[in-house]
């Protein structure tokens, strides 16, 4: 049994119950909270050490041999999002100590969180098709409730919303094994590939389609994104914090997954689908965000528009295409997930997030404003920030295929970002504050909210001063995902 | 069997779809469970339906006799139908809180609060 493995899923269900059974006293559940998210932290980086040092880990549950049982995987990718995903947990849950209302605590929101978490580690981990469609309701499931608890007029529309095309997508994504299962008899991905690789090119392609849809949807890609600009600003921010910077990775992460190690037999039509839709995606996202002016909604719009980025780097389908996707996850979850805990500090300070009615932030927050400015330039790609390589990563595997067109809508695209990111800048923190808003504290920003805010900021400049590290590591996990056999050994013990 | 099977799910698909495209919560929800009910049949039919052999060794063999019913897809099913049930049993509540708080049954007033 490979410990490594097993604790990340292990940490969340166990913190996600001790919460419950502690659930008269909030200063419990909030200490419980706390360690089990830096518990998943250091499990994540542990797994990652692991996978690194070892190879791509399998573990076979109930000693039932692949593809019979249900398997753990767990391969560089997969380790590195589990890592990235129990940073994130950690400084999310801190931020929620601050800004999560008594009330929200008491109805449960920390078990919930853990069980959320609990989702995406198990979708980041699972080796079967099935499996992920149980961990990713796990996830939604969650999901629905941490959008709707609270139960404000909002909320209550927007989780309407929420849900009923997150439901559609798991139909649609239990079509697709419907159908998969009658044509090849197994679920397990690594027996899938391996059944697929002698088949001719066309014959899974519908359940390919099916698939592509239902994780686009959680995904968040072109035209099928409109729920998530329509719910994401309405929880408390360290729900829609962890939603932004988790919840669409984990569909591009299933994308990814099936796209490279599953449906490779004609990348001619799936690759260049995914390759037009990444492009509308980035396009539609950033000319959405631009209409906008209120900060979770604009930052909601640049989520659907990154997300593009990601799916680019798939639908190129080359070794360092998929390492700039890789590289981009990695940026994008720091530094999304770090502006929505900006927004909501200075939801905090000034009680709103419509930029008409924020002014004078600059003046009052200066450190704020440089700790907004680092994720912001990082986002629009400005030298020597994350998101700099991550874009040059991708612009250079897209000019060496060649392929020009995605890279102009890139190189636009990332000009666009940063023009909504001076606009929030001129309007939240340059203009004078308009006469007459005495909404919010007014005072300091709650160490508890600054604490996370910083950590992640200095993470988004470490990997623009040695983006090397995070390169390297991402060309090696793509490295494996191209090379599907070193995957289907790990898992069924034989080669492909 | 089969033929009749994929007409009935060929049905539901589209019934459920018709029915989540009207503004109607209650019709939403309706399809929602259509929906559910349909996907659970494609699986049942797309495995393969065999009648009366029940994948159980008997007495004295060593080996299944051929042909047998597969026993996994009756597995995911059943995983399907507690997963569903969950689901809309959150939806229920969610659409019952909707309509007291939005005091409608019309999803077009969805938003509504919030434009201009």
């Amino acid at each position: 049994m490979k410990l490594a493995l097993i604790l990340p899923l292990l940490i969340p269900l166990l913190t996600a119950v001790a919460c419950i059974l502690g659930g008269a006293s909030r200063r419990a559940q909030r200490m419980l909270s706390i360690l089990g998210a830096g518990a998943l932290l250091a499990a994540g980086v542990w797994l990652l050490r692991e996978v690194d040092a070892g190879g791509i880990q399998a573990v076979q549950l109930g000693n039932w041999p692949a593809p019979f049982g249900i398997t753990l995987v767990a391969d560089l990718f997969s380790a590195i999002m589990v890592a990235i995903t129990g940073f994130v947990a950690l400084c999310v849950g801190i931020f929620a100590l601050a800004n999560i209302d008594p009330a929200r605590e008491r109805f449960g929101f920390h078990p919930l969180y853990h069980f959320l978490l609990l989702g995406v580690c198990g979708a980041f981990l699972t080796g079967d098709l099935f499996n992920l469609f149980v961990w990713f309701e796990v996830m939604l499931m969650s999901s629905f409730v941490l959008l709707a608890l609270g139960g404000e007029r909002p909320q209550i529309e927007a989780a309407v919303k929420y849900l009923t095309l997150n439901f559609i997508a798991s139909g649609l994504f239990l079509t697709a094994l419907g159908i998969l299962y009658g044509q090849f008899g197994t679920l397990n991905m690594a027996d899938l590939a391996v059944k697929l690789r002698d088949q001719p090119a066309g014959v899974a392609l519908s359940s390919a389609m099916l698939l592509f849809v239902a994780f686009g949807i959680k995904a968040g890609v072109f035209p099928l994104f409109f729920w998530l600009p329509a719910s994401y600003h309405t929880p408390p921010v360290a729900v829609s914090a962890i939603f932004a910077g988790l919840l669409t990775k984990v569909g591009v992460y299933a994308l990814i997954r099936v796209f490279t190690l599953i449906f490779t037999a004609d990348p001619a039509t799936t690759h260049t689908l995914i390759v037009a839709v990444s492009v509308l995606t980035m396009i539609t996202g950033v000319l959405g965000a631009a209409a906008q002016y209120e900060i979770r909604r604009v930052l909601s719009f640049h989520i659907i528009s990154q997300i593009g980025y990601m799916t680019l780097g798939l639908g190129l389908f080359t070794t360092a295409a998929i390492a700039a996707a890789i590289f981009y996850v990695v940026h994008h979850i720091i530094v999304k997930t770090n502006l929505f805990l900006i927004a909501g500090a200075i939801g905090h300070v000034r009680g709103t997030g419509e930029l008409k009615r924020l002014g004078g932030l600059y003046h009052a927050y200066p450190w704020l404003a440089l700790l907004f400015l680092i994720p912001a330039m990082s986002l629009g790609g400005i030298p020597p920030l994350s998101g700099f390589f991550a874009k040059f990563a991708l612009v250079k595997a897209a000019l060496d295929l060649p392929s020009y067109w995605p890279v102009v809508a890139a190189l636009a695209v990332g000009l666009l970002t940063l023009f909504s990111m001076t606009k929030i800048w001129a309007e939240a923190f340059w203009k004078a504050e308009p006469e007459g808003e005495t909404r919010g504290t007014r005072g300091g920003v709650p160490r508890l909210m600054l604490a996370p805010i910083v950590a992640m900021a200095l993470l988004t400049v470490a990997i623009g001063f040695f983006p090397g590290t995070l390169l390297d590591l991402a060309t090696r996990a793509a490295g494996q995902l191209m090379n599907p056999n070193l995957y289907i050994e790990a898992v069924l013990g034989r080669a492909g | 069997m089969e033929t009749t099977l994929a007409i009935v799910i060929g049905g539901l698909y589209a019934i459920s779809f018709y029915l989540m495209l009207r503004r109607s919560m209650v019709k939403l929800i309706f399809g929602l469970m259509l929906f559910s009910q349909a996907v659970n049949l494609l699986i049942f039919t797309a495995a393969g339906l065999t009648r009366g052999q029940p994948p159980i060794i008997p007495d004295g063999a060593n080996a299944l006799p051929v042909p047998f019913a597969d026993p996994l897809p009756q597995a995911l099913i059943l995983t399907a139908i507690v997963i569903s049930f969950g689901m809309l049993a959150f939806t229920l509540a969610l659409t019952r809180r909707a309509h007291s708080t939005l005091g409608t049954d019309d999803l077009d007033q969805l938003g509504k609060s919030e434009r201009p």
